[in-house]
């Protein structure tokens, strides 16, 4: 099988747990903490006050620039504090607090449009960008901006790859939702005034395959399944197996005609123009072997992590780690008050044993984090300068290709935290470039 | 905050395999040859495996304390240095010379350069050059196995003689030779057990071994009576455990792909030019070497492609 890109690991899936679990709702929570950090771009500002009576969908932060996302309320109710709160990947952001009202009333200005045929590309890339749409994969990059390229494109990725171990979100959405992934890549492709598209779906979900199939009857809609391999979710990874080409340095998927979209966003694209409703909600995976019922549920936004291990029958262990979003690429919260946010693909509760913990020990160079880097870098050389503080020289080894995805760490028998490093020396790297203009 | 939430960066899973692993995984794969060696030598092998390795350990940890660093003799990369250096020996070699080469390869061979990561030189090879500079008569003095006569390798009886030792002996190790060397068999079976396990890279093995084959045959098929068949380039002398063992040290040879082939095909060229036109019967060890000495220069000449020019 060729349909593959260069490197990559196979960590254990860990799927078992909740891929045959199928989406279900929460109780709507009594709080919502919402921040104005939900996604890659300019943060939002609150555009409501404290004692302010909201609806769910309406917005309730935004800002004007082109790379952001406005958002909206998730419940109905009282806005009680605008403050700093924890948040999953920035630490801390401004965020507005809702006390539900228990009447879970939409806005009424919100309306629904069976008749999207109707609409010019304009008009969708509008209702998508007022709909707070960004993307769900985790990145969280605003949809919009991804509708209005610069660029000629001539074919859409759907990336149903999903390759984080434990996620299984996606996995139901295309086994539950199959219409509404399709309709809404249709949207996408007539936003983008595209007529070519592949759905990519690792070879480990053969259910989701199957119902993607099943209902796929446009013939400008390929399927493509392709062999379970980690980060094959990465934007350049899925490109490379999907189409063979390899995304250039510094540069973006359009710049070879190409536009990835995640295949929960495209669910989101269908429901914000067809249904008028705008991102207030998302599908979550909850895992690990600290809960009792490892879930899919359907999430309102500013959702408490607490809150939703409550909702899965409490934790049956201690909980050592827990991480927001895959355990490659996750991020430990330090909090069980940490929400829900748009890009949050899944929380898991991890015990001593299955998040365990190594002491750094030597390199002894036996390149497995060179053969498993997808984008052709050389992790130990990143350690080894960082440690030396030759803050220069990690230019010279291309450090800014790095997409993080952690296969050089899960690899490294010196449990080198080589992902760590590279964090370190961008960082120190970008310091030193701004120092020096 | 819940204080018992441990915060650490991403990766949060990783893969089975640690530096540990690998260095006691690869003493386990030369178990077979460790037990061919006790059959074929006797006491002779268990005495020089035991004053390697203990020798090996003990220097270790004697410069990890000189250096006030933490006494880590339990990572087995000491003790597979012993054990490797055991098995490249001569069966007749006296003890206190294994155990000086030992002192020689953990001392001067890895630690001096900083210990486990640092060395550029395969230390158990170096413990042998160490010997074969120091002794070199009972470097050269190699006896049969079993009845211990004192006997001329394969590769010495195909030199000096021009004697060809029939290519079943070889693969099987009744030969003379050091005294985890002989046996093709055993080697195999313990090397096809580090590739599965990944506890080595398949690129160097394949290369060497590769190269040897294709380049031995060649000249063989050229002048048949001058030169010796692939095969017996393969099976004679320290052909397998170089190749499978020694090349594929982590810390000694590239870090990239393209530079392990270049590594192991470099390798390969060496054994070949020195067996045929160099003075000493057998390349294995120096063409190693050399080619340590030269993996700093390999790993910068072959740092890969960027991604996506």
């Amino acid at each position: 099988m060729f349909k593959a890109f260069s490197g990559g690991v196979h960590p254990r899936e860990q799927k078992e747990g909740t891929k045959d679990r199928a989406i279900s709702d929460v109780r709507i929570p009594l709080r919502v903490v919402i921040p104005m950090i939900q996604h890659t771009g300019a943060p939002c500002r609150p555009v409501v006050k404290i004692g302010d009576t909201v609806k769910k969908g309406q917005i309730v932060g935004r800002v004007a620039q082109f790379i952001t996302s406005p958002v909206h309320a998730s419940i109905s109710g009282t806005v009680r504090e605008i403050k700093e709160a924890p948040h999953p990947t920035a630490g801390k952001s401004v965020s507005v607090v809702i006390d539900s009202d228990g009447k879970d009333e939409w806005d009424t200005s919100l309306r629904g449009r069976k008749d999207a045929a109707g609409l010019t590309k304009e008009e969708i890339t509008d209702i998508i960008k007022e709909s707070g749409i960004v993307g769900l994969g985790g990145a969280a990059f605003p949809a919009h901006v991804k509708l209005k390229p610069p660029k000629k494109i001539d074919t859409v990725i759907l990336n149903g790859a999903e390759c984080e171990p434990y996620l299984t979100c996606d996995d139901r959405l295309m086994i539950e939702r199959p219409a509404g992934v399709i309709k809404g890549l249709l949207l996408i492709m007539k936003a983008l005034d595209v007529n070519k598209a592949v759905i990519a779906i690792e070879s480990n979900k053969p259910n989701a395959v199957e119902s993607i199939r099943g209902a796929l009857k446009n013939p400008d809609i390929r399927l493509e399944v392709l062999p379970t391999k980690y980060p094959q979710g990465s934007e350049k990874q899925l490109i490379e197996a999907v189409l063979k080409k390899r995304v250039p340095p510094k540069g973006l998927p359009l710049d070879i005609g190409c536009v990835v979209h995640n295949t929960g966003t495209a669910v989101a694209i269908y429901e914000a123009v067809c249904e008028g409703r705008p991102l207030i909600e998302r599908i979550v995976t909850l895992a690990g072997d600290c809960i009792k019922e490892p879930s899919n549920l359907k999430v309102r936004i500013g959702t408490s992590i607490k809150d939703l291990l409550d909702e899965c029958g409490g934790a049956v262990k201690e909980i050592s780690k827990l991480i927001v979003g895959g355990p490659m690429m996750g991020i430990a919260q330090p909090t069980m008050d940490t929400p829900v946010i748009k890009g949050t693909t899944g929380v898991l509760f991890l015990s001593e044993d299955e998040a365990r913990f190594f002491d750094e020990t030597t390199c002894i160079k036996c390149g497995r984090c060179v053969d498993a880097c997808p984008m052709n870098l050389l992790p130990s050389v990143y350690a080894k300068l960082v440690k030396k503080e030759k803050w220069e020289k990690l230019d010279d080894y291309n450090i800014d290709d790095c997409i993080e995805c952690g296969a050089c760490s899960y690899l490294c028998p010196g449990r080198i935290p080589l992902v760590q490093y590279v964090k370190t020396g961008k960082r120190e790297l970008f310091y030193m470039r701004k120092g020096a203009q | 905050m819940d204080e018992k939430l441990t915060i650490t960066q991403g990766p949060h899973v990783f893969d089975r395999l640690s530096t540990q692993n690998m260095m006691y995984g690869v003493c386990l794969a030369l178990i077979p040859a460790a037990a061919a060696s006790v059959i074929f030598f006797s006491w002779k092998a268990v005495a020089l495996m035991l004053a390697c390795m203990s020798s090996c350990l003990l220097t270790e940890a004697f410069f990890q304390r000189l250096r006030g660093k933490k006494i880590c003799i339990d990572d087995g990369s000491a003790l597979l240095t012993g054990l490797l250096l055991a098995m490249v020996v001569p069966p007749d070699l006296p003890v206190w010379m294994a155990i000086l080469a030992g002192v020689f390869a953990i001392g001067i061979g890895k630690e001096i350069f900083g210990g486990l990561g640092h060395n550029i030189f395969n230390p158990a090879l170096l413990g042998r050059a160490f010997l074969s500079a120091a002794f070199p008569a009972h470097m050269t003095v190699y006896s049969a196995p079993i009845d211990a006569f004192t006997s001329a390798t394969p590769l010495g009886l195909m030199k000096f003689e021009a004697v060809q030792t029939d290519l079943w002996s070889l693969f099987l190790g009744n030969v003379a030779g050091s005294v985890g060397e002989t046996s093709a068999l055993v080697l195999l079976i313990g090397g096809a057990y580090i590739l599965i396990r990944k506890y080595a890279d398949w690129r160097i093995p394949v290369s060497f071994i590769g190269s040897v084959y294709i380049l031995g045959e060649a000249l063989h098929l050229l002048s048949p009576g001058k030169y010796p068949s692939g095969l017996f380039h393969l099976l004679a002398g320290g052909m397998m455990i170089g190749a499978l063992f020694m090349a594929t040290d982590p810390v000694t040879s590239p870090v990239t792909k393209s530079g392990k082939w270049v590594f192991g095909i470099g390798c390969g060229i060496l054994v070949i030019v020195i067996r045929l036109w160099g003075g000493q019967p057998e390349g294995v060890m120096y063409s190693i070497l050399l080619m340590n000495a030269v993996t700093p220069v390999i790993n910068i000449a072959t740092k890969p492609k960027r991604y996506g020019t």
